[in-house]
C-alpha cells in the first residue's frame, strides 16, 4: 500500500524515526519552558549544558569507568548543581533588571563552556558506546529499530509526562506556578521562593544534561553539538507557547514527526521547516499554540 | 595554551653567516601554515601541519646542506573565508610571508589562491578538496598537493565498481561541495558500468541520518556513497552501524574520509568502509619511520594525508627555492613544476602545468576490529591506482594555463 | 527596567560639545591611523563599527534586542557582491542596491517580529535569521560554502579605481562617517525622542497617541538598512561574501560589541567594534580562546560593567556620549 507514492512501511519507519528526534526536542524544550516559566529567563546556555551532560558521561566512562546507567542519574545531578551555582551567583542579581540581560548572560556562559571544551577536545567528536543491553535492533517488519532508540522514546515520554504531572497536578507544582504569578505573595505565605527558583533552574539544567547523556550513544559527543540544536529548540518553545509545559512537550514531539515527514517528501527543507512553521504560527496565533498572551 | 604557534625560527639551527647568491627577499624564506586549528578539521590539519612543516624544513636542510634561513608561522582561519583572507593579506602585505601552505576548506583555498596570484606570492595547497584549484580556478601561483575531489571520486568510484560494487545510492550533503562529490562520483560509476539506483539530499549540516539511511537500506544498493564531509560523514557512518546497515550486506563508501575520522569513530563502527587516500602511515618502512617521529612531536597522533602533503610540499618548495635562487612566488612555482618530486612519503611524482601534483592513490578498506593490531592500524590496502591514472588527465582539464 | 545606559544620568546642559569633541577625535584617528596600522584592518573595524552603530540604534535607543542582525549584514554582502561581480555595477551603486535589499528584508522581518515584545522579539529575529542562513546555504547564487569570491572593487563613479587600498580606504571612511552622522541626526531628532519614549514606557507612549508599532518598525528598517550598508562595504573591502556573515554567531558578536562599548551611547559601538575586531585579529592563532574570551566579556559586562566603556566615561563626565 502506498501513501503519496511512498510505501506505507517506509512512511511508518520515517515517522518512528521522527519521533525519536522529537524526544530530544521535547526534553530540551521542556527544560527551557520550565526555566522560562518560572524565571522569565531564556536559558541560552541550554545547548551548552546539553553538551556538558554528554561530555560528563563520556569523561566519566573513560576516566572513571562509570557506566551509562550510573551516568544517567549522576550526570544530571552534577550538571544541575553547576546550574544552581550559576543561578545563585549570577542570575539572581539580574532579576530586577530587564530580562534580556539574563539572555545575554546565559549566551556568554554558553560561549565560555563551548569554547573551553572546543579548546580541550577539538571539534571532531568522541565515540560513546550504547549500553550492552540495548545494542542490536528490533525487527519490526517494516524497519529495523535500534533498541537504544526505542529506549529513548520511552524514557523521554516518561520524563516529560512526569514533569508535566508534577508541575500541573501536584502541590509542589502549584507553589511553583503561584510563585510565577505573584512571588511576593507566595513568599508571604512562608514558601522559600528564592530557593524554589534556584532549584527550578537547576532542574531545567539537569533536564538538558539528561538529554545529553541520552544523546551520547546516538550522536557523536562533540563540543558544538548543542550550538545549532538550541536554536531549533527556541523555535519549538515559541511555537508551543513560551510558558506552557504541555505545549513544549507536544510541539517537541510534533516537530519531530513533521521533520520526519519532510525528510521523506522534501528532504532539503527539513532544516528550515520548524522556522517556517514558527513564522506561520506567529502570524496566526502570536502567543503560540498553547500559550497565553503574557 | 600548550603550544606557542608563533614564528619558529628554524634559522637558529642553521645559523650560517649570510646566504650569498640567492635573491631571497629580506634574507628569510617565510612559510605561513594557515588552517583550521580549533574546529572541524583541526585533527586532520591544525597543529599537525605546523609540525609537519617544521619537520620538512629540518629534514631538507639536513639532507641538502642548504644555507636557506627558513621561518614558519601558523594561524587559525577558523573555517571562515573572511578570517582566512584577512590573515593571508596581512601575512603577504605586512609580515613578509612568501608562501602559504595547507589551507583546508575549499572556499578558503580558492580565496588564498586568488590573493596569492594577485600579489605574486605562492600558495601550495594540501588541505582543500576542490579540483577547481587545478581546474577552472587555476593560476600560475597555485599548486595543489595531496588530493582532490576528482581523485577521490575516481579512486573510490572506479575501484569499487570494478571490485563488484556496481549499484549505488548516494547520501549527499545539500551544498556545493556535496553536490560536486556526488556528480563526479556518479559520472565515474556510470562510466565503469555501474548504476545509480537512488540519491537523497541531506540538509547540511545534519546530526541525524537515520531517516536517510533507511531510504538507502530500502534501495538495496550494494554501495551507499557518502557524498559529505566532516561531522556529517562520521555521523552517517556511526548511525549506519547502529541500524545494522553494513551487517545487512551493504557497504559504505566514504568519499571524503581521513584517518583521524576513522580514529574518532572506532573500528567497530567504521569497519568495512571503503575510501581512497594518497598516504597511509603503514605503507612502507619510510612512511613508518616518518610517522614515529611525527607522532612524537604531535602528541601521539598519527599523520593524516594532509599532514603528509604539507611535509612533502614544503620539501619540494625549498628545493625549488634553492634551485631558482629566489623566493619570488611565480618563479618558484614554475621551478616546482620543472623539477621532479621525490620524497619519503609520496615517492616519485611530478607537478603538472596546471599546478596539480601527481602521485599514486590507494583504495583502502577499514579493517574489522579483530584484524587490527593496535591504534591507527585501521586500513587494509585493496588496490593501488598508478599516478598517471589517479588524477584528472590534462586533456580533460579546464585550466586556462593548459595549452590545448 | 529597559536596557539602556543603566542608572539615569542627569545632564546639566543640552550642549553637545563633548559629542563634537569625541566625533573630532574619531575622525582624526581614522584619518591618520593608516600610516601605522594595516589599512584593511582599519576598514574592517569601520565596517563593524557601522554595523554595531546600526544595531545600537535599535537596541540602545529603541530598546529592541534583535538577535538576528546578521541577516542584514549577510544579505547586503551577497547583494553587493553579486551586483559588483555578476552585473558589473559600480561600487557605490552596488552598496546602494544592497542597502535597499537589506531595508526590504528588514521591513518583512520587522513586521513579523514586532508583533511580540522583549524576549519573544529576540527569539523571532533569531529564528528568522537562521531560516535565511539555511536558505543562503542552499541557493546557488550565494556560492554556498564557497561564498562569492573575487568580487571586483570596481571604479567609484566610474573614475576612481578602488582596487588601490588608499582609494578604497577613503570610500569606506566616507560611508562610515555618513552612516554614523545619519544615526547621530536620528537620535537627536523628534523621531529619536519618540523612540526613546517608547523604550522607556511603551504604554504611556501609546496613551499619548503614538502608533508605537509604526515607529518600532521604522527604527527596525533603518537599523537593518544601515547594517546592510556595513555588510555591502565589507564585501567590497574583502572582495568576498560568505556564510559567516549570516551565521547567528555574527548576530551574537554585534550584541557583544555594542554591550562592551556602551549601549545607548553614540560612540560606544565604535569602541566596542574596535576592541572586539582587534582581539579577534591578534588572538586569531589561539582559536577557541577567542570564543572563551568573548563569553567572559559578555558575562563581565552583564554582571558588572553594564554601561560599557563609553558609558562609563560618559557617566564620569556627566555628559552623554
Amino acid at each position: 500500500m502506498e501513501i503519496f507514492g511512498i510505501p506505507s512501511q517506509a512512511l511508518f519507519g520515517q515517522l518512528l524515526i521522527g519521533l525519536i528526534n522529537g524526544s530530544f526536542y521535547a526534553l530540551l524544550s521542556l527544560g527551557l519552558a520550565v526555566i522560562f516559566g518560572l524565571l522569565n529567563i531564556i536559558n541560552f546556555s541550554h545547548g551548552a549544558q546539553y553538551m556538558l551532560g554528554a561530555f560528563v558521561a563520556y569523561l566519566s566512562l573513560n576516566k572513571l569507568g562509570i557506566n551509562y546507567w550510573v551516568s544517567l542519574l549522576l550526570t544530571p545531578l552534577l550538571v544541575g548543581a553547576t546550574g544552581v551555582l550559576i543561578e545563585k551567583t549570577m542570575l539572581k542579581r539580574l532579576y530586577k533588571l530587564d530580562h534580556l540581560y539574563g539572555l545575554l548572560l546565559t549566551f556568554g556562559l554558553a560561549l565560555i563552556i563551548q569554547g573551553v571544551f572546543r579548546h580541550e577536545f577539538g571539534s571532531s567528536g568522541m565515540p560513546y558506546p550504547s549500553p550492552e543491553v540495548f545494542q542490536g535492533v528490533f525487527n519490526l517488519g517494516f524497519m529495523f529499530l535500534p533498541k537504544y532508540r526505542a529506549w529513548v522514546i520511552v524514557v523521554s515520554l516518561v520524563v516529560c509526562l512526569s514533569t508535566w504531572f508534577v508541575i500541573e497536578r501536584t502541590k509542589l507544582g502549584a507553589y511553583l506556578r503561584a510563585a510565577t504569578e505573584n512571588p511576593s505573595l507566595v513568599q508571604a505565605f512562608g514558601i522559600n521562593v528564592p530557593r524554589m527558583v534556584t532549584l527550578t533552574y537547576g532542574f531545567g539544567v539537569a533536564l538538558a544534561a539528561f538529554a545529553g547523556v541520552m544523546a551520547a550513544p546516538i550522536y557523536q559527543v562533540s563540543p558544538m553539538m548543542g550550538a545549532d540544536i538550541i536554536i531549533v529548540v527556541f523555535a519549538v518553545v515559541v511555537v508551543g507557547g513560551m510558558g506552557s509545559i504541555m505545549g513544549a512537550i507536544l510541539t517537541g514531539f510534533g516537530l519531530g514527526l513533521v521533520e520526519g515527514l519532510t525528510k521523506v517528501f522534501y528532504p532539503e527543507a527539513s532544516n528550515t521547516v520548524i522556522f517556517v512553521i514558527m513564522t506561520i504560527v506567529l502570524l496566526l496565533k502570536p502567543a503560540g499554540l498553547f500559550g497565553t498572551q503574557k | 595554551m600548550k603550544r606557542n604557534l608563533i614564528s619558529l625560527a628554524v634559522a637558529a639551527a642553521c645559523a650560517f653567516a649570510g646566504s650569498a647568491q640567492a635573491q631571497i627577499s629580506d634574507g628569510i624564506v617565510k612559510i605561513g601554515v594557515l588552517n583550521d586549528m580549533s574546529g572541524l578539521y583541526s585533527d586532520i590539519t591544525g597543529q599537525g601541519s605546523v609540525v609537519a612543516a617544521r619537520m620538512a624544513v629540518e629534514d631538507y636542510i639536513r639532507a641538502s646542506k642548504s644555507t636557506l634561513k627558513v621561518e614558519i608561522v601558523g594561524a587559525d582561519h577558523q573555517n571562515k573565508p573572511d578570517v582566512g583572507s584577512n590573515v593571508a593579506r596581512q601575512w603577504y602585505d605586512t609580515e613578509k610571508v612568501d608562501m602559504i601552505a595547507d589551507v583546508p576548506t575549499s572556499s578558503i583555498g580558492l580565496a588564498i589562491a586568488k590573493i596569492s596570484a594577485d600579489k605574486g606570492k605562492l600558495h601550495v595547497n594540501s588541505g582543500s578538496a576542490t579540483a577547481d584549484l587545478s581546474g577552472k580556478a587555476c593560476n600560475a601561483n597555485t599548486i595543489h598537493w595531496a588530493y582532490d575531489t576528482w581523485m577521490l571520486a575516481n579512486g573510490t568510484g572506479k575501484a569499487i565498481v570494478k571490485s563488484g560494487g556496481d549499484t549505488w545510492f548516494f547520501l549527499t550533503a545539500d551544498y556545493a561541495f556535496g553536490h560536486a562529490l556526488e556528480r563526479d562520483t556518479e559520472a565515474v560509476v556510470l562510466k565503469n558500468g555501474g548504476k545509480v539506483v537512488g540519491k537523497v539530499r541531506t540538509p547540511f549540516p545534519t546530526q541525524d541520518f537515520s531517516s536517510f539511511l533507511l531510504q538507502a537500506q530500502a534501495s538495496k544498493a550494494k554501495i551507499i556513497g557518502l557524498a559529505n564531509a566532516g561531522g556529517d560523514t562520521t555521523n552517517s557512518i556511526k548511525q549506519a552501524f547502529e541500524f545494522g546497515i553494513t551487517k545487512g550486506g551493504q557497504n559504505l563508501a566514504g568519499l571524503l574520509v581521513f584517518l583521524p575520522d576513522v580514529h574518532s569513530l572506532s573500528l567497530e563502527k567504521a569497519q568495512g568502509l571503503m575510501l581512497t587516500e594518497t598516504f597511509y602511515w603503514d605503507l612502507n618502512e619510510q612512511t613508518r619511520a616518518f610517522t614515529k617521529r611525527f607522532a612524537a612531536a604531535n602528541g601521539g597522533k598519527y599523520p593524516s594525508m594532509v599532514h603528509a602533503g604539507v611535509y612533502s610540499s614544503v620539501i619540494h618548495y625549498l628545493k625549488a627555492v634553492d634551485a631558482a635562487k629566489t623566493d619570488d612566488g611565480t618563479k618558484v612555482a614554475a621551478k616546482m613544476k620543472e623539477l621532479p618530486t621525490d620524497d619519503v612519503l609520496f615517492g616519485k611524482g611530478t607537478v603538472r602545468a596546471d599546478g596539480r601534483k601527481i602521485h599514486p592513490a590507494y583504495l583502502f578498506e577499514v579493517k574489522k576490529p579483530s584484524e587490527s593490531k593496535g591504534p591507527y592500524d585501521y586500513y587494509k590496502l585493496v588496490s593501488t591506482i598508478p599516478a598517471n591514472e589517479a588524477f584528472r588527465p590534462l586533456s580533460e582539464s579546464d585550466c586556462p594555463l593548459v595549452k590545448k | 527596567m529597559p536596557m539602556s545606559n543603566a542608572s539615569p544620568i542627569v545632564f546639566k546642559t543640552q550642549s553637545f560639545t563633548h559629542q563634537w569633541v569625541a566625533f573630532a577625535i574619531m575622525v582624526l584617528f581614522f584619518a591618520i591611523a593608516p600610516i601605522w596600522v594595516y589599512p584593511i584592518f582599519l576598514m574592517k573595524i569601520m565596517c563593524f563599527a557601522l554595523f554595531a552603530c546600526a544595531f545600537n540604534l535599535l537596541l540602545g535607543f529603541g530598546g529592541l534586542l534583535s538577535f538576528g542582525h546578521a541577516m542584514f549584514l549577510g544579505t547586503a554582502g551577497y547583494a553587493a557582491a553579486h551586483a559588483a561581480k555578476v552585473w558589473g555595477w559600480n561600487p557605490e551603486v552596488a552598496v546602494l542596491f544592497a542597502t535597499v535589499c537589506s531595508a526590504g528584508l528588514a521591513l518583512i522581518a520587522g513586521s513579523l517580529a514586532i508583533r511580540r515584545q522583549g524576549i519573544y522579539f529576540a527569539m523571532i529575529t533569531l529564528a528568522l535569521s537562521q531560516m535565511i542562513y539555511f536558505f543562503y546555504l542552499q541557493t546557488p547564487f550565494t556560492g554556498g560554502e564557497d561564498g562569492i569570491q573575487s568580487v571586483p572593487r570596481g571604479k567609484l563613479f566610474g573614475i576612481f579605481d578602488l582596487s588601490e587600498n588608499k582609494a578604497m580606504y577613503m570610500f569606506v571612511l566616507a560611508i562610515f562617517l555618513s552612516g554614523f552622522t545619519i544615526i547621530w541626526r536620528i537620535v537627536h531628532s523628534p523621531f529619536g525622542q519618540i523612540l526613546k519614549a517608547i523604550r522607556e514606557n511603551q504604554d504611556r507612549a501609546i496613551s499619548l497617541g503614538y502608533d508605537t508599532d509604526h515607529f518600532k518598525l521604522l527604527a527596525f528598517v533603518i537599523s537593518g538598512a544601515l547594517a546592510g550598508t556595513a555588510g555591502a562595504t565589507k564585501a567590497l573591502v574583502f572582495q568576498l561574501a560568505s556564510l559567516t556573515d549570516v551565521h547567528w554567531s555574527m548576530s551574537g558578536e554585534v550584541v557583544l560589541m555594542t554591550l562592551l562599548g556602551g549601549l545607548g551611547t553614540l560612540f560606544g559601538p565604535v569602541v566596542g567594534a574596535a576592541i572586539i575586531v582587534s582581539m579577534q585579529n591578534y588572538l586569531a592563532q589561539f582559536g577557541a580562546w577567542v570564543t572563551i574570551i568573548q563569553g567572559l566579556i559578555f558575562v563581565i559586562c552583564v554582571m558588572a560593567f553594564r554601561r560599557g566603556v563609553i558609558g562609563e566615561i560618559a557617566n564620569w563626565l556627566k555628559k552623554p556620549l
